[in-house]
């Protein structure tokens, strides 16, 4: 966990009591919306359809459970019980009132938690893998270094005022999860042959109307460097940036137009200006960050314990197990997905209920801590092994042991016409569909690791374009109508998808899913070979013909 | 979300109202024959054409305190004389979401 300092802690409280302020002049008409749609979008505020909507950032996807019981109050008390954990490491409520709302950010500002860089053009929240510091083989725990960026681009004037909102994550892992190739700019820890810690460094990647897959810039920054290398992409960004135009105004848009070769030979010019200024860092300021992290007094535990031996005997334990434990850095500990894709609901939603029973569960098998990951699912980092069948059971009754983590029900989808007032089309009814055609575990577990995202507009919030089945929701006249697209992947291999052909309706996605998958079943030359690595292998070609030749 | 300006240029096809959301809460409103705003849709006031839809979206957006974002938005009208909304994106503003919710209202 991270202990915030005072100066933190006095930044969250005074912008707390600023919106207070404003939200007051707005209600009374000194402000006009026009005005005060920029300060309410700077606090996480939204319009969709039904109401506003409240974004709430989780950094580096790291909750201690107070701070997740204080979400599930907010959920409570002022909106309708649930929220909806996003595929950025954040948390979003879909019914709050303006009125309320300083309220609920003064709630939330006593645990440490805000809504900065969570909307408007500037520095977004950076986001990890949500197993860092816990998975087996990092480099380091990267969120010293995502809490160096965000301390440093936090309300940083330069930042605040970019020509397009910006985003990083970053991974010290060679399996990515924090799909670090479609950010803008993309950080994966490593160590040169000196064995000092730096970072191979990607830029211009990015989903929306003009995907791109983010290209290495610069195959070395040390550690020293990151802020002034960061700075000087963002520099060249400012003062090359489409802010003309909304829709050539994100980085990658940049990259791709002056090439990534041109590009970094600007950032390198830039960079070689500033990277001795204040802005390299003493290692001090790294250990003061390091010393700010705590981590759990793991105890010496057996690696199989004899709990665990005896309840690999239950079938729905071992299912469970299988896919949503994973190995932990420390012997005889786990980490736990808790999936939050129970079949026939809406991705993502948690009710306040299981929030703060999740709450309870984190005290007492994770040392109080919880992650967030951009799967729309949660973790519990520190569990010991001789717990997992008590969890299990405590899981289970709440909700949150669906064994379907990484498999086809784990969907990923936006809000989507429910919701959001950009959308075409619907998301989140087409992934219950989904998930109840494919509800029979065995059949699920027979197709293995197969990665779906749904989109409900071009946005692109749902990832489709890196699902390995991408579905976006698009209109003709009047109509829903769904892209297909199959061999999109968004880890360390990260691709965009290709469409099987024409859109078809709302009733009929599920059917052609099912086509899609019943393909794979046929073609795939064992049963090892995933679903990914079929589409590979054949090309779209034999999917395409499969679905269409009936239709 | 189609901004009012870009709307005036906008003819309309049918029977309209000007929706928007009220701005103390958030809900969805109706402007209503009466200068207000109401949760109401068979309370909304039915324009019919591009001058009349004209007229009562600039007096919508003039009342920026009571609601936000106000733009025309298609009707239907059923025999009945019943006023619905005239697409999908209108129903489920009008209805809510389609999804159930995850815990009981
Ligand atoms: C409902 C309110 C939302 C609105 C109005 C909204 C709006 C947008 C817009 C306009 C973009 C495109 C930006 C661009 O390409 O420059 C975008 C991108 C994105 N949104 Fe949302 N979004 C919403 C909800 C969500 C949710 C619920 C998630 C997570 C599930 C999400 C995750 C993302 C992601 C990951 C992108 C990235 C695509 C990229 O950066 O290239 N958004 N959003
Ligand atoms: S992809 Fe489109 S519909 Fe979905 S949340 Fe983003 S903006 Fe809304």
């Amino acid at each position: 966990m991270y202990a915030y300092d005072e100066i933190d802690r006095t930044l969250v409280n005074e912008r707390v009591s600023e919106f207070r302020d404003q939200v007051k002049r707005r209600l009374s008409g000194e402000l006009t919306e026009d005005e005060f749609k920029i300060l309410r979008l700077q606090n996480g505020v939204y319009l969709q359809l039904h109401a506003y909507m409240f974004r709430v950032a989780i950094p580096y996807g790291t909750l201690a459970s107070n701070q997740l019981r204080a979400l599930a109050h907010v959920a409570r008390k002022y909106d309708r019980g649930y929220g909806h954990f996003t595929t950025r490491q954040n948390i979003q409520f879909n019914w709050i009132k303006l009125a309320e709302l300083p309220d609920a950010l003064a709630d939330l500002a006593e645990v440490g938690i805000h809504a900065m860089q969570t909307s408007g053009n500037n520095m977004r929240n950076v986001t990890s893998d949500q197993w860092t510091g816990v998975a087996p083989g990092e480099i380091e725990d990267p969120r010293i270094w995502s809490e160096l960026i965000r301390q440093h681009t936090t309300l940083h004037p330069e930042f605040s005022f970019l020509p397009r909102k910006f985003k990083i994550a970053i991974t010290a892992s060679d399996h990515d999860r924090a799909a670090i190739k479609i950010h803008d700019i993309g950080l994966k820890l490593i160590k040169n042959e000196k064995g000092e810690t730096g970072f191979e460094v990607l830029v211009g990647g990015g989903l929306g109307r003009t995907p791109f897959i983010g290209k290495t810039i610069k195959h070395f920054v040390h550690g020293r460097d990151i802020l002034s290398y960061i700075e000087a992409i963002l520099r060249v960004y400012n003062q090359y940036g489409r802010r003309d135009n909304i829709y050539k105004a994100r980085i990658k848009i940049l990259v791709h137009e002056l090439g990534i070769e041109k590009f970094s030979r600007e950032v390198e010019d830039e960079w070689q200006h500033i990277r001795n200024s204040s802005l390299q860092i003493d290692d001090e300021v790294i250990e003061d960050i390091r010393s700010r992290f705590t981590y759990p007094a793991y105890e010496k535990l057996p690696h199989m314990p004899d709990e665990l031996r005896q309840a690999a005997a239950d079938p729905g334990f071992e299912a469970w197990r299988k896919n949503s434990v994973a190995p932990h850095k420390v012997q005889g500990y786990s980490i736990v997905t808790v999936s939050l894709k129970p079949i026939g609901a809406p991705p993502g939603d948690a009710t306040a209920e299981q929030m703060d029973a999740l709450a309870d569960l984190a005290d007492k098998y994770s040392f109080g801590e919880i992650r967030v990951g951009h799967e729309q699912n949660l973790a519990l980092p520190h569990v010991a092994k001789r717990d997992l069948p008590a969890l299990w059971k405590a899981l289970n009754r709440l909700g949150l042991a669906t064994p379907n983590v990484n498999l086809i029900t784990d969907i990923i989808a936006c809000p989507g016409l429910d919701y959001c007032s950009l959308a075409n089309a619907r998301s989140i009814p087409i992934a219950q569909e989904l998930t109840r055609r494919f509800s029979n575990h065995e059949l699920a577990n027979l197709i293995g690791r197969l990665h779906i995202n749904i989109s409900g507009c071009i946005n692109a919030c749902g990832h489709h374009h890196v699902g390995h089945i991408g579905i976006l929701g698009v209109e003709k006249n009047g109509e829903e109508v769904y892209q297909i697209t199959i061999g999109g992947r968004a880890d360390e291999s990260a691709a965009l998808g290709n469409l099987i052909g024409p859109g078809v309706k709302f009733d009929e996605v599920a059917d052609v899913i099912e086509d899609v998958v019943e393909a794979y079943l046929a073609l795939r030359e064992r049963p090892e070979e995933l679903f990914i690595d079929t589409v590979k292998r054949l090309g779209v070609e034999p999917f395409k013909e499969r679905v269409y030749a009936t239709r | 979300m189609t901004s009012p300006l870009e709307q005036k240029k906008i003819k309309i096809a049918g029977p309209s109202v000007v929706t928007a959301n009220r701005t103390w809460d958030g809900i969805v409103v109706y402007r209503t024959a009466a200068n207000g705003w109401s949760a109401e849709l068979s309370e909304a006031a039915i324009v019919r054409n591009s001058d009349e839809a004209k007229a009562l979206l600039a007096e919508s957006v003039a009342d920026d305190v009571g609601a936000i974002g106000p733009y025309i938005a298609p009707v239907r009208i059923g025999e009945d004389g019943k006023v619905q909304p005239g697409n999908l994106r209108e129903q489920i503003r009008r209805t809510g979401v389609t999804i159930g919710s995850p815990v009981q209202v």
